[in-house]
């Protein structure tokens, strides 16, 4: 009590008058948002974890995920989200080299590394829409009450049981529906995610129209796009999070 | 050495700005607007009004819900002509009907935990008192400040549209467990009320997000000159960790919800699995009840202290100033505070021991629960050495902060009967817990919150409220209180289960009849006092004793060396520096000691 009171109380960063952490109130906001965005993803994995250990089959991600754009049946597994990923972190590189020139003031060079971001960005989002759409519209036989039927991956239904041994239609192996689950998650946490990745989009390409307006040089100073490099950074962590979940294990 | 210099080059650069605007804001002399003024406002001072005063708004619906549900409680043999003109057919015959009883109840929990006592009560005075107490013109980010109010505008109006839907509002009790709340055939209030609920919720967590990071930055970044957080008042403490305890715990909730309305809507089965609504087997497989059961109680634990913590600083602060003595403990109480925002994400299994947790895991979580009894101990003790043998001044807030503390003890011994997990198999679902989170959590918060406003209401209006109205307030209150929740101990100890219309099939709980109309009566005759506080708190805005003096209580903090009624940015001139605690009550022979005078060297130390 009395150090706290009377005593003169020497910490230099602690006693008011400046930030003890050194950083603008933005920054520090958006920290304390991204630890709170990362309990929401946090949870939605969590949820994930425990439901799919719950089950006694889950798909292998090898031959769920195992198409490429314009390459027919062949079987690529993880070709294509690999793709995706890179395309992500390559976009959080550019965002990086925004910020240095941004601590340079360098205006020409925000502009330049922002819009490959952005362009990055938006190929992330064009990957995803695709692989969505093959998921949901690329059927599957499977055996379905005693009945052969051909399904697609939604929220409530999966074509990728385990397979029916010797069971074959079309020169493809027919299996049971799987768990119904795993449709459910992968949509709802890639979509949380890609929900995220687009928020990021509209806020760099806000960031950019700023930044050609010249507000920064005038503010003199390129703080904002730091701020978007910490949250775009922040969903590029969240995504290999989600690649590990659904790709990898 | 040379770059530390540089560092505090680059604090000095980051100084400016984070004040900067403001400071010239203040400068020179702007007219606003109406609209800019009360609205839209971005003054911190207004958007807690603004907030106070919805909340005040939704306590007297949610408080007159609480009433209708006590009419059939207490005369369910009685018909009320009056309830079938205002409801019709939810009050065919003049009764309460099932439906409509579920919807009160789930509306009034909803509409007390998260829109009076999270946003009325955390909005209010985290945004009156942080900038005030810690020396700040205004909030760190006063735009996103406004928009946080707004966001709970636009929850609370979703929220209202829903009570007026043809299935009514949600009716799935305030924790909305699925199966009953994913399945609209499964109950009127289960369509599209809860839909409303739900988008409703998702828009307050938004709100609560924003304000927790204002809340936040600006207590670390915004402290004035001299205010080391070792210096800062208790409620500035409390606040601060109850935003951190939002911050991390809404999301979860967010999330939960998210999933639900997925359920509800696109087909998915994250919580639903081989369920028979009514002869028909539904499709769902693979989900889990339970899992939504965590998802809300990591939020829903927490929640109570977001709840219970601001009125634990408030009253830490009323009781040291009317007592004219410093605060016993002061690094004892910011320790509790901290052992419990720890303690409060490691403990919400406690909701769940009868749900089939694992006995083993089950164990843990006893022990942790109990645990959080060690820290309220501590506040509890230091609150009663702060009076002890003080020059007590029962003010209306002192009156209310000292039933805070009553309130506070003995809610929470019930909650050591219900910590044990095999005691609580008996007592899970029953009245007994209807009677521990009312004392501990909704009675003693509101407590805390009318101790508050009677405080700060000078600061708030320069204008003092009626202190006879506050006197029967106070004690009519209080007394009603414990009229109405301490009978429901027993009635839970007997096993009477909480959650139902009517008891009048078992035999075993007539002997409560009796008991259950004293307490509905008493509810009504509260209800109207509380009726007597708006009007008080109405009233005195226009009508009030004028505020004379800058610091009408004597009180050490910052807030009292701002003018009687501060303008926006709140110091005309540079903000104070701040050379001591907030504590020096009693001290060398003076009665209280500002924050703002310098330590001088003939002053005793402690
Ligand atoms: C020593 C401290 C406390 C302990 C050990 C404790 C323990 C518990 C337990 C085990 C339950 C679950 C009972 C059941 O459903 O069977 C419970 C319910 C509850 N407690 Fe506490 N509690 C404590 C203090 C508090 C405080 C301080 C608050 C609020 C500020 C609070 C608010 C609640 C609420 C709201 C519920 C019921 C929620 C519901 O089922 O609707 N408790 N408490
Ligand atoms: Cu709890």
């Amino acid at each position: 009590m009395s150090t706290a009171s009377v005593a003169q109380v020497e910490t230099k960063w602690w006693t008011g008058g400046k930030s003890p952490f050194n950083v603008e109130y933005g920054k520090l906001m958006m920290w304390y948002f991204l630890m709170s965005d990362a309990f929401t993803f946090g949870a939605f994995l969590i949820s994930y974890g425990t439901i799919r250990f719950s089950q006694n089959y889950w798909p292998d991600p090898n031959e769920v995920f195992n198409a490429f754009p314009f390459a027919g049946h062949a079987n690529l597994p993880l070709a294509f989200v690999s793709l995706m990923t890179f395309i992500l972190i390559v976009s959080s590189v550019t965002m990086v080299l925004a910020v240095h020139a941004g601590h340079h003031n360098d205006r020409k060079g925000v502009i330049k590394w922002m819009i490959w971001t952005i362009v990055g960005g938006a190929a992330f989002l064009g990957c995803q829409a695709w692989e969505w759409t093959h998921l949901i519209t690329g059927d599957h036989a499977v055996l379905l009450n005693g009945k052969l039927e051909h399904i697609g991956t939604t929220v409530s239904r999966n074509p990728w049981g385990a397979a029916m041994p010797g069971m074959m239609h079309d020169g493809h192996p027919v299996s049971t529906t799987g768990p119904v689950a795993f449709g459910g998650y992968f949509f709802g946490i890639t979509g949380f995610h890609g929900f995220h990745v687009f928020s990021g989009v509209i806020i760099n390409i806000i960031m950019l129209i700023m930044t050609m307006n010249g507000t920064f040089d005038r503010r003199g100073h390129y703080l904002m796009i730091e701020k978007a490099g910490l949250y775009w950074h922040f969903v590029d962590l969240v995504w290999v999070f989600v690649f590990l979940c659904f790709y990898l294990i | 050495m040379s770059t530390e210099i540089t560092q505090q080059a680059h604090a000095a650069t980051i100084q400016t700005d984070v004040h900067g605007h403001h400071e010239g804001d203040h400068g020179h002399h702007h007219e606003e607007s109406f609209i800019s003024k009360y609205v839209f406002s971005q003054d911190h001072k207004m958007i807690a009004k603004q907030f106070l005063i919805t909340g005040m708004i939704w306590g007297i619906i949610g408080g007159l819900f609480s009433v209708l549900f006590r009419l059939q409680l207490g005369y369910p043999d009685m018909s009320f002509p009056f309830l079938e003109d205002m409801f019709g057919k939810w009050a065919a015959g003049g009764r309460i009907s099932n439906e409509f009883y579920y919807s009160l109840v789930t509306m009034h929990g909803t509409i007390l935990v998260f829109f009076v006592l999270t946003a009325g009560l955390s909005g209010t005075f985290a945004n009156f008192l942080i900038p005030l107490q810690v020396g700040a013109r205004d909030m760190a980010s006063p735009f996103l400040n406004m928009l946080s109010y707004w966001f709970f505008f636009l929850a609370s109006c979703i929220m209202f549209a829903s009570l007026f839907l043809q299935t009514g509002p949600a009716s799935g009790g305030w924790t909305i467990y699925p199966p009953l709340s994913a399945l609209g055939q499964a109950s009127e209030g289960s369509k599209l009320g809860m839909d409303f609920w739900l988008i409703s919720m998702a828009m307050f967590i938004v709100s609560s997000l924003l304000g927790g990071l204002n809340y936040i930055t600006t207590i670390l970044n915004m402290r004035t000159k001299g205010m080391s957080m070792t210096r800062m008042p208790l409620t500035i403490w409390a606040i601060f960790f109850t935003a951190v305890l939002g911050v991390l715990s809404f999301p979860v909730l967010l999330s939960g919800a998210i999933l639900l309305l997925f359920d509800r809507n696109l087909g998915t089965s994250f919580y639903l699995s081989e369920i028979v609504v009514k002869g028909e087997i539904l499709p769902n497989e693979g989900g889990s009840a339970i899992l939504f059961q965590h998802l809300f109680w990591f939020l829903g634990h927490p929640e109570v202290y977001i709840i219970l913590m601001p009125a634990l600083g408030m009253v830490s602060e009323i009781l040291s100033v009317n007592s004219r003595k410093p605060i016993f403990g002061y690094l004892a109480m910011v320790g509790s505070l901290f052992a419990i925002a720890i303690l409060a994400f490691l403990v919400w299994a406690h909701h769940m021991f009868v749900t089939g947790l694992n006995p083993f895991l089950g164990a843990f979580f006893v022990l942790l629960t109990l645990l959080i009894a060690v820290p309220s101990a501590i506040k509890v003790f230091n609150w009663l050495t702060t009076i002890w043998r003080g020059n007590l001044r029962f003010t209306p807030a002192m009156l209310f902060a000292i039933g805070f503390v009553s309130l506070f003890i003995s809610g929470g011994l019930t909650g050591i009967f219900l910590g044990n997990s095999t005691l609580d198999i008996h007592l899970h679902d029953t009245y007994f817990v209807v009677a521990h989170f009312h004392i501990v959590m909704g009675v003693a918060s509101m407590f805390g919150m009318f101790a508050g406003v009677y405080h700060w209401y000078p600061k708030m209006y320069g204008r003092y409220m009626n202190n006879t109205l506050a006197y029967i307030h106070f004690w009519v209150s209080l007394a009603g209180a414990y009229l109405i929740f301490w009978p429901m101990h027993y009635f839970g100890l007997a096993g009477m289960p909480r959650r139902y219309t009517d008891w009048s099939n078992w035999q075993s709980f007539n002997m409560f009849t009796d008991a259950n109309r004293v307490i509905s009566t008493v509810a009504m005759v509260v209800f109207a006092v509380q009726l007597l506080f708006i009007f008080n708190f109405f009233y005195s805005i226009w009508k009030g004793r004028k505020v004379t003096t800058q610091n009408p209580w004597g009180a050490n903090t910052l807030e009292w060396t701002a003018p009687i009624r501060p303008g926006h940015g709140n110091w005309p001139g540079e903000i104070p520096e701040v050379h001591r605690w907030a504590y020096d009550y009693g001290k060398d022979g003076r009665e209280f000691v500002s924050q703002v005078e310098p330590v001088s060297d003939s002053e005793s130390k402690h």
